[in-house]
């Protein structure tokens, strides 16, 4: 047994002190008639040679953005992580211990941390930040309960049918036993009009909007936000962290809350986890936030130091009152966020937002001269683009994939009557090159097929 | 040095930025730079830069690698906080974990792309079933937290099923806060019942709550006071007398890997929290993951999608996700839950075995009796009796002479050692709820022991000297009133 250091005679000695003849003495409240009879049906040992063998052959079979030209998106972002994100997050004395609950032996979690909640109020212009949630959706889904729970009576959520169907989905499953209304309201033009969203806004609790949504455009973000004030409703905007190098943040066009998915901030997709949900608002509705909160303190000889604060919102102190279920979050991925922003900087985080406004653009126009391709609708992008073929988007998807190009994800059936659609998505990683190829061969497809 | 130098351990990041440096650059961009006010229009435009810190690579680093050695971690030494589990992470799981082919795999890949990684997620769920006896596990949610919600939403749908979703979910005062918390969520009132003088479930106390309103009992086995349920069978017969379902916190599965599977004696449906039982690192609170493992006849309300295996090929594929689950509660998670997590714990899995698993337990509970043996002399130890993967003390001797749980615990981090878990369970005043795991050698524990004890006698002789504890830490005791009051929780230039 590799991982269990006590030998036969630690054993021995060990019954001794205890007092038991034998270990399973130590297991005489179990009784019989509970008790499993033979061993455990699982596979193993393996030696770590047979086990990386094994492991290594299963992540093998897979194809990636590392072995194919891939414009998937639509949430998970391959961009590159920079080296010492890796090598930091990689130190045991990050990742192998756990939330702080002894702040004088966590100081390093806990500023780390701190840095994060600053550096997320700073992207969003907030005022304050949690210390993460699970990913964007369950942060719109608790920030939806936040909205609710406000003993205004009001029972009503609405949101934007441009917001991802995944957090729309997980919105949906956490406010199952709320007896909340979820109104989705339909977009007109790949965007939501707020001059339509009165009617649904009057009387609502909370207003969701994805901005850019997940067609990659933008939003009239101070429009919804406004109409949502005017109703009475805490308006929440989820937001791509990535865009806010050169977007409007949040605080800026009166979000009351933002919720957003960090994941492309130093982590890598992983098949869609661990992600890094995060959390910011207004300081009044600090004592409303779910999870973790760090603060900054003293200690007792004045020295600063940072600790968990206001915990009697959360479930170990006030359980069935708890203002979330929450309790372990997503602690590591946020340190590889506040190490990646903390590289890329003031210039570097403003330079990848524009390099990928860049590329988009170039890739949007250069797909539009494809005869027979158009954008699906016209307004400002960024990021990602949904096109309209003259063909079945999945077929097209399927067919170029044989030349190793994965052009990007078919709208449908996520979006009923977008089986044409495509959202492509483009990144800094993505070459001149790349777009050119994806062009030339979705154009060379889209021929083939015109051919008699 | 200077006064205000004292003061700060390590400066923030913002602290030591300087303005035009940075540690990462990207390639020249090859195709036209945007005109963003053309592409996007001046009323979307951020007019400043968000203030981001400015550092070299070499500065990060330093920065970061001096924060993360102010940490206890426990590739240090122990971390015996008393029902998280925490053991040794093995190395080679996070190699696996970051192979290209998982790491940077896309979520929405065609399962024809992905056969890999739907191949160990539907393995996982097998092996995770077989362990505990449930017929059919979800990887989805991504922390126990999370699977307790999923867990009650699909106690709401079956009750709803059968047409009436019921009102109250039983817990007993020993729960973690997670329990009450999660099936409030779900729409269920808690109805808290006070354990017996033996720390174990009192059968008469859950009769007397129990009826056709009651949706479901959720318990934890062995409970937070490290106590086997002995009277689990007979428990659950109640609850499923009135119809009612059972669900098992698996927290404290630990102790019982290969001993007893809870499918087997009748749960209905529980949570495994991978980030305890399956080794994977806590991570300084997270990534965890927290699959729900459910019988038969609740499978249908799993989170939505599910990867199966599909023998015949009918869709000309081994491994594909089902999308088709009408009766689903539907997502927890953007897609199918911390997979990367769930690629250690797989990995962990193997590396044991089934021999392996059930060693897993035996060294996890011989480890805490023999902590408790030595403790119990200088301890109050309320519940006695051999206990499971942890136990509970109390300190109450010692606070009688002014020296509290948490003087104990700050004492702890003076000897270079990690504190149990204190104040909780909530039943026992003064708690010091003790976990060592099976990744502890003897010569760990006694050091532990010692430490304890030498505490103990210190309480008895000097008190202040362990009221002024921690001594030897990077900071000494901080002011949490402050913290509250103050509630600097994001850095601002002063």
């Amino acid at each position: 047994m590799p991982y269990i250091p006590n030998t036969d005679r630690d054993r021995e000695e060990m019954l001794r002190v205890i007092g038991a003849s034998s270990v399973e003495d130590l297991f005489s409240a179990v009784p019989a008639g509970v008790r499993l009879r033979g061993p455990l049906e699982v596979p193993g040992p393996l030696s770590e040679i047979e086990l990386a063998r094994h492991v290594g052959e299963l992540a093998a079979m897979n194809r990636t953005a590392e072995t194919e030209t891939s414009f998937l998106g639509g949430g998970f972002y391959d961009h590159a992580v920079p080296a010492a994100v890796r090598h930091v997050t990689r130190l045991p004395h990050f990742y192998t211990a756990y939330t702080p609950y002894q702040a004088e032996a966590s100081q390093g979690t806990l500023q780390a941390i701190y840095e994060f909640q600053s550096l997320i109020a700073r992207l969003t212009d907030m005022e304050v930040a949690n210390a993460s949630m699970y990913d964007g959706a369950t942060a719109a889904a608790e920030a939806c309960l936040m909205a609710l729970d406000r003993g205004s009576g009001r029972r009503r959520i609405v949101v934007a049918s441009t917001v991802s169907p995944a957090t729309r989905a997980v919105v949906r499953t956490y406010l199952l036993a709320t007896g909340a209304e979820i109104v989705e309201v339909p977009h007109a033009r790949g965007v939501t009009d707020a001059a339509a969203l009165r009617d649904a806004l009057s009387g609502a609790s909370g207003l969701l909007f994805q901005h850019p949504n997940h067609f990659g455009l933008l939003e009239p973000a101070a429009a919804l936000s406004a109409a949502a004030r005017e109703a009475g409703a805490l308006a929440i905007a989820s937001v791509d962290p990535v865009s806010l190098g050169v977007l409007a943040a949040p605080g800026s066009y009166g979000a009351d809350i933002a919720v957003g998915e960090g994941q492309s901030l130093g982590s890598p997709m992983g098949f869609g986890g661990p992600l890094l949900g995060f959390m910011a608002a207004g300081k009044k509705l600090v004592r409303r936030l779910p999870g973790r909160i760090i603060a900054a303190t003293q200690d007792a000889s004045g020295r600063r130091g940072y600790v968990m604060t206001l915990q009697t919102r959360e479930q170990h102190i006030r359980r069935e009152k708890a203002a979330s279920n929450i309790c372990t979050n997503e602690g590591l991925v946020a340190l590889a966020a506040t190490v990646y922003l903390s590289l890329l900087g003031k210039q570097g985080f403003r330079d990848l937002a524009v390099q990928i406004t860049s590329k988009a653009r170039y890739a949007a126009e250069a797909l539009s001269g494809v005869a027979g391709v158009r954008r699906a609708f016209p307004g400002p992008f960024f990021r990602e683009f949904v096109v309209e073929l003259p063909m079945d988007a999945r077929t097209a998807a399927d067919e170029l994939a044989k030349a190793r190009i994965w052009p990007g994800t078919p709208c449908a059936p996520s979006f009923a009557g977008m089986e044409r659609c495509l959202l492509v998505s483009v990144n800094e990683q993505h070459t001149r090159h790349d777009i050119d190829s994806l062009a030339s061969a979705l154009g060379a497809l889209i021929a083939s097929r015109r051919a008699p | 040095m200077t006064a205000p130098e004292r003061r700060v351990l390590e400066p923030t990041v913002f602290e030591l930025s300087s303005p035009g440096l940075r540690g990462y650059r990207l390639p020249p961009l090859d195709v036209p730079e945007a005109d963003l006010a053309a592409a996007f229009g001046a009323e979307h435009l951020r007019r400043e830069p968000p203030a981001l810190p400015e550092l070299t690579e070499p500065e990060v680093v330093r920065h970061f690698t001096r924060l993360a050695e102010l940490n206890h971690h426990v590739d240090r030494a122990i971390y015996p906080l008393g029902s998280c589990t925490m053991k040794y992470n093995p190395k080679v799981n996070e190699d696996l974990a970051g192979l290209p082919g998982f790491a940077r795999l896309h979520p929405d890949t065609d399962p024809r792309f992905c056969q890999g990684a739907l191949a160990l997620m539907v393995h996982l769920s097998e092996h995770l079933a077989r362990i505990s006896g449930m017929d059919e596990v979800s990887l989805q949610p991504p922390a126990g937290a999370s699977g307790e919600l999923a867990g009650m939403l699909v106690v709401r749908a079956h009750h709803t099923a059968e047409g009436n979703p019921r009102r109250k979910v039983v817990v007993p005062d020993s729960a973690h806060g997670t329990n009450p918390a999660s099936l409030t969520l779900a729409g269920y009132e808690a109805v808290q019942i006070p354990s017996g003088p033996d720390g174990r479930i009192d059968l008469d106390a859950l009769a007397k709550v129990t009826d056709a309103d009651t949706a479901a009992l959720m318990i934890t086995n062995p409970n937070t006071l490290g106590v086997f349920e002995t009277k689990v069978r007979a428990a659950i017969d109640v609850v499923h007398a009135v119809g009612g379902l059972v669900y098992l916190d698996g927290a404290n599965l630990n102790a019982t890997l290969g001993v007893v599977r809870p499918g087997d004696i009748g749960f209905d449906l529980m949570h495994f929290n991978l980030h305890k039982t399956f080794s994977t690192p806590h991570g300084g609170g997270g990534p965890g993951s927290g699959p729900l493992g459910v019988k038969s006849h609740l499978a249908r309300y799993l989170p939505v999608p599910m990867p199966r295996r599909d023998e015949a090929r009918s869709r000309g594929l081994e491994y594909y996700l089902d999308h088709d689950l009408p009766q689903s509660i539907g997502k927890v998670q953007s897609a199918f839950g911390n997979f990367l997590v769930a690629v250690k714990a797989y990995a962990y899995i193997l590396t044991l075995g089934p021999e392996g698993l059930r060693r897993v337990a035996e060294n996890a509970v011989l480890n805490a009796n023999y902590l408790q043996a030595r403790l119990a002399p200088h301890y109050e130890l309320p519940y006695s009796g051999h206990c499971q993967h942890e136990f509970v003390l109390s300190a109450s001797r010692q606070k009688e002479k002014g020296v509290r749980a948490l003087d104990i615990a700050k004492r702890l981090l003076d000897h270079g050692l990690h504190a149990p878990t204190v104040y909780f369970p909530l039943i026992v005043k003064e708690a010091l709820m003790i976990e060592p795991t099976e990744t502890e050698s003897r010569a760990s524990l006694d050091a532990f022991a010692d430490a304890m004890i030498e505490i103990a006698e210190a309480a008895a002789g000097a008190p202040e000297s362990v009221t002024a504890a921690p001594e030897n830490t990077p900071v000494s005791r901080l002011d949490e009133a402050r913290a509250a009051k103050d509630l600097d929780v994001a850095w601002r230039e002063r």
